[in-house]
Parts: C-alpha cells; structure tokens; sequence
C-alpha cells in the first residue's frame, strides 16, 4: 500500500519545474497518440515548431492568437480567483465581437477617434452584460454559474448567426452570411505588415492593471479572500454578492474586448467562424498560468504558437483537433504535476514520518 | 394541433430525451458518490464516435454500444484517478476532460463525417402495448436503447434507495469519513461510481450517433452533456425525476424541429436557441425552488475525501 502525505512546503525547483514538466509529459502522450494513428511524431511536431514560431510569418501569426486567448484567460482569472467558474468567455468575447460590429455598421462615416474607443466600450460593455445574465441568479439564487456561462455560448453564437444570415446580411456579399465589410475608421490599426495589432496592448495593459489591482488595493483582498475562505469574508463584512456581479462584469468586458478587437482588426466584418475556441483554451491557459496574469501572457503565447502549428500540420493530414486534445491533456498532467509538487507518496512502513 | 402531430412532438420528445437521461442517470451516480464530473459532453461525445466506428467496422450495433461505453468508462476512469486519488478539484479536472474529450472525439472521428451507418437503426414497436391510443405510439414505437431507459432508470432508483450497496453509496456522498468508519471502502465506490457514470454518457453518446441521428458529426452532442448537468440538479439526484425532465427537455428540442417543419415566421437560429434558453431557466428556477424547500446536493459533493 501506498500512503500519502501532505508536503510541508513545495520546493522552488519544483514550482518552476512542473509546467514544464506537464507540458512534455502531455507532447509524449501526444506523439504517442500520433504514432498509433499512422503520423511521424517527429515530423508533425518539427512541422509544428517552424509553423508557429520557425519564421516571421509565424510568430506574428501565433502573436495575434495569443491576443484573444490572453485577453480571455484574464477575465477568466478574475473569476477563478473567486472560486466562480466562468466557462462562458467564447460567449462573451461574441456579445462583445456583435456589439462592436453593430457600431461599426451604423457609423461607417465617423472618425477612427470617435469609432475606435467607442467600439472598445460597447464590446466591454456586452461582454460584461453577457456575464451578468449569469452572474445575478448565481449571486442571489446560487445557481450554477458553470452551466448557465455554458449555455450561453451557444445562445450568443446562435444569435451570432441570425445576424449574419438576417438583418446584418451583406446585400453585397453574393449571399453568403457576412456582414458589410467595416469602414477603415472601425479597423484597429495593425503592427507594420503583419497582422499583430493593437489589441496587443490592451493585452499587456490589462496584464499590468490586472496584476497590480489584484496585489496592491482593497478589491484584490477581497477577491482572493472570497476565493480562499467565504465564510471569513462574509464574517468580515464583505459583500459577496455585489463581488460576484463585480468579478463576472470585469471577467467578461475583457471577453468581449478580445471579440472587439477580433472583428475590428482581424476579420473587419462579422462572420462565420470568428473564435476557434478561444474562450475555452482560455480555461486552460488561466489555470496553467496558475491565475498570474504574467503567466498568462507566457502561456497565451505558447497557446497561440499550438493553435498556429496544427493548421500549418493540416496539410500532412493531421486533424486540426489533435491541438484542442493535447490541450485538454497538458492541463491533465498539469493537474497531476500539482499534486506530486504538494504531496509525497511513499510505500507503508518506510519512509513514516510523524508530523 | 392535430392528434397526429402531437403524437409524433411527444414521440421525438421521448427519443430526444433519451441521450440526455443516460447522461444523466450515470452522473447521478457519480453526484451521489460526492463526484461532480463536468466531462459529460466529452464522454457523450467519444462515447459517440467510438460507438459509431466500431458499429462501422463490425456491422454490429451492439459492438458499438458496448464501445461506446467502455470508452465513456475509460475517460471517466481518468477523472476518477485525478479526483479520488490525486484529489485535484474536481471542477478543473472535470472541465479538462470535456475540453480533452471534444477533441479526442474530433480527432477520431476526422475520416467519419458523412459515413453512412451500414446497419441502421430498427424501430421495433412492443406488440400489445404500441397499440394503445397515445400511450402506445409515443412510447412503445421506440427502438430498443429507449425501452432499456425504461427498465433502468426504476431499478437504478430502487437500487440507490432501497438496497445496501445503494445505502452506502449515498452515506459515501453524504459523509464520506462517517462512511468510512462503517467499514465502506470511500474510494473504490467513488471509483465504481465514476467509471459506471462514464459508461452511461457514452451509451448517451452512442445512442445519438447510432440511433437519433445517425451518424456522426464533429460536436454533434451541442452542449447536450451539459444540458444533462443541469438535468441533474432539476432531478434533485433522482433517477425517476431524472426520466421526467430528460423527456421535459427533449420536448423543447422537438418542439423546435416542429415549428421549423411547419414554416413559422421564427428565425431557425432562435428556434436552436430553444434548449440552451430553457435550460438556464429551469435551472435559475430550480435552484430557488431546491433552496426554498431545504434540499440539495449530497453533502460531500465536491470535496476530495483523505482519510485522517
């Protein structure tokens, strides 16, 4: 028999070992998983690599993937801090893509000055409100808050949709189900002649802001002490439910700001297709990043070069979906990277320790 | 409405409902045991497509669905190991598996999509019974998963309420360390639990790509294991309620079909809003109406249990 006990405390090494570690451990179940379906392991990760970071090409491409992902994993934070589990930012990051739309298709005439940063605040906006819809029965009723962000997601892509193929149809567009393409004035600018753009620094901004507002004022306290202990929190006089609309808000206007910039700088219209996930990777990274909105910025970065790499595999016939499984399995051994890191297994009778 | 088509709204309600009750009966099992599993939607959607490649390769229904539920077991197994074991948090560990296993399921099914199946499903009418006005048409016209649901879910109910195993199953979800002191290994029912609950999303799984579809499409569950999640809290645990409500949702997801078939002025994208809108209100509802009347949840549900 096994026993297992608590460590007293986690070895440095091992907290910075251990991302590591899963993220290998997770690449060797995936090479394994690649052999048995006929694939060179090897030659789809060397694939992989030079399509997401081998050039300038890619690594721009893996930048502009990392934006979504980082904003997204942000506002998840902000909730997972609080034990709230918002799965709903593909959701949100779509209310906030559609309210952006919506201004850019009604003000095509007006100036990039006026357009741009009103386009960031509706997106915030329906990205927050997006959440609310969940957040008020979970703060006042305690209904799960999992399932209703969920459910959500699809009606927010659905609606999406109905825009698109109804009211927001492009007469131009030889009917397919597009929005008009936006003015020039609507488009966030972008880096040069890659696709990085501006959303870049809303990503950093929010990682910096983030960072301190979570650290440094009374509002991070009492996030993380909600997050740790309810009861003391409650005890202390702190609001929960008023938190938890807070926490949702904050978690989905930085959703819905990456669904702005994603129709803004990306795409330039609605359309089909405009996550591939984002919103759920998103979960991943958060919890990757162990909820540090600088990890994040890291891990958003090697999510992005992931999701960049397997479409440059596609053409040797690997799935797009074998990305979103080793994603699914880095968090798995991740998991179980944690547990070695905080406890010690040992056989009975030998190595007892009194404690 | 005539006859005829309320007849036909109930009977694709009860076949509708179907992959949601089994969902949602092996989850109950789960919850009971004090395991919340969020991966119902990535078991569903293996159990799917594994059923579905093997009924190809076999020509054999019944190969797929004991497919699919060896393979909705094996991926619970995993929760099973991270939870009981390792006793990561159980919400994390749930939502890797149903991000892991919607791309697992994609990823084998890349060379399924528009394969037809060879053997199609067979509705097999209950001499005697199919005749009964209304009764009969609606619920014994069905194909043989759905009469299985029949039989399951009053013994899964009889079997957690009125028996021993089922007695200590529920203790281990109440108060696992109170269980333990009666002599009730905690782990291996928590064990046997999860992986029976795993077993059940996939038959789930399977009984959409081989039986209500069939065939598989990338994602075809849409949200459906989750839809079963909340299914559960709707059912306040109960096997029995569980049936009600599985048919209750399937009633909303045909209701949709039938004003999209008689052409009602109603965009098609609201009308797939339907099931996702419903959900989230019964579950707002319930949730106030389980707290207003004092029941909930098993106690320990969530908590990883180690022993002193």
């Amino acid at each position: 028999m096994f026993i297992i006990e608590r460590r007293a405390s986690r070895s440095t090494a091992f907290r910075i070992l251990s991302p590591v570690a899963a993220v290998l451990a997770a690449l060797v179940f995936g090479a394994l998983f690649l052999k048995l379906s006929g694939f060179d392991p090897l030659a789809v990760y060397g694939g992989m690599w030079r399509g997401a970071f081998g050039d300038a090409y890619g690594l721009s491409e893996t930048l502009v993937k990392a934006i979504p992902i980082a904003l997204c994993a942000m506002g998840i934070t902000v909730a997972f801090r609080m034990a709230l589990w918002n799965i709903g930012a593909e959701g949100q990051l779509y209310a906030g893509a559609m309210a952006a739309a919506g201004l850019a298709l009604s003000f095509p005439d007006s100036p990039a000055f006026v357009l741009l940063p009103a386009m960031v605040a509706a997106g915030m906006a329906a990205g927050a409100l997006w959440a609310l819809i969940a957040a008020i029965p979970r703060a006042w009723l305690g209904a799960n808050e999992i399932l209703t962000t969920l459910m959500l997601n699809y009606v927010a892509i659905f609606f999406s949709e109905y825009l698109i193929h109804g009211p927001w149809k492009d007469p131009a567009g030889f009917n397919f189900p597009l929005s008009p393409a936006f003015s020039e004035a609507a488009r966030l600018p972008a880096f040069g002649d890659t696709r990085i753009h501006a959303g870049i620094l809303f990503a950093l901004a929010a990682a910096a802001i983030l960072t301190v507002a979570l650290r440094k004022t009374t509002w991070g306290y009492e996030v993380r002490l909600i997050g740790s202990n309810p009861a003391v929190a409650r005890y202390a006089g702190v609001s929960i439910p008023r938190h938890i609309l807070i926490a949702m808000a904050v978690s989905g206007a930085l959703a819905g700001l990456a669904g702005m910039a994603e129709v803004s700088a990306i795409t330039g219209r609605l359309q089909y297709g405009l996550s591939p996930g984002y919103g759920y990777s998103a979960i991943i990274v958060a919890w990757l990043a162990k909820l540090s909105p600088a990890g994040i910025l890291i891990m958003s970065f090697l999510f992005g070069g992931l999701l960049v790499g397997g479409y440059a595999v596609q053409f040797i016939g690997v799935p797009a979906a074998a990305v979103n499984m080793l994603q699914g399995a880095m968090l798995f051994f991740w998991l179980a990277a944690e547990f070695f890191g905080s406890y010690r297994v040992s056989l009975r009778g030998r190595f007892r320790e009194v404690h | 409405m005539e006859t005829g088509a309320l007849i036909a709204l109930l009977a694709t309600a009860v076949s509708a409902g179907t992959p949601l009750l089994y969902a949602a009966l092996g989850e109950i099992f789960c919850e009971r045991s004090g395991v919340l599993n969020l991966g119902v939607e990535g078991m569903m959607l293996v159990g799917a497509v594994c059923g579905f490649l093997v009924a190809i390769e076999t020509r054999s229904p019944a190969a797929g669905i004991i497919a699919a539920m060896l393979a909705g077991g094996a991926l619970a197994a995993i929760h099973a190991f991270m939870t009981t074991t390792l006793r990561v948090n159980q919400i994390i560990s749930g939502l890797a598996l149903a991000l892991f296993g919607t791309g697992l399921s994609s990823y084998i099914g890349k060379h399924l999509i528009g394969v037809p199946l060879p053997v199609g499903p067979v509705p097999m009418p209950i001499p005697g019974l199919s005749e009964i006005p209304l009764i009969g048409p609606v619920f014994f016209r069905q194909d043989l998963l759905v009469y299985a649901s029949y039989l399951l879910v009053p013994l899964a109910w009889y079997w957690i309420h009125r028996t021993r195993p089922g007695l200590h199953l529920r203790a281990v979800g109440e108060n696992p360390a109170t269980a333990d002191a009666m002599g009730v290994n905690v782990y291996r029912v928590r064990y046997a639990c999860i992986i029976a609950g795993g077993m059940f999303a996939g038959l789930g799984g399977a009984y959409l790509s081989l039986f209500y579809a069939p065939c598989w499409v990338e994602n075809m569950t849409a949200g459906r294991g989750w839809i079963a999640l909340a299914l559960v809290i709707f059912a306040v645990w109960s096997p029995l309620r569980a049936m009600a409500g599985a048919w209750l949702f399937g009633g909303i997801e045909a209701l949709g079909f039938r004003i999209q078939i008689l052409g009602a002025a109603v965009s098609p994208f609201f009308l797939k809003m339907l099931p996702y809108l419903f959900t989230i209100l019964v579950l707002v509802a319930f949730t106030a109406w389980n707290r207003k009347k004092r029941i909930g949840a098993p106690e320990a549900l969530g908590l990883p249990y180690e022993r002193e």
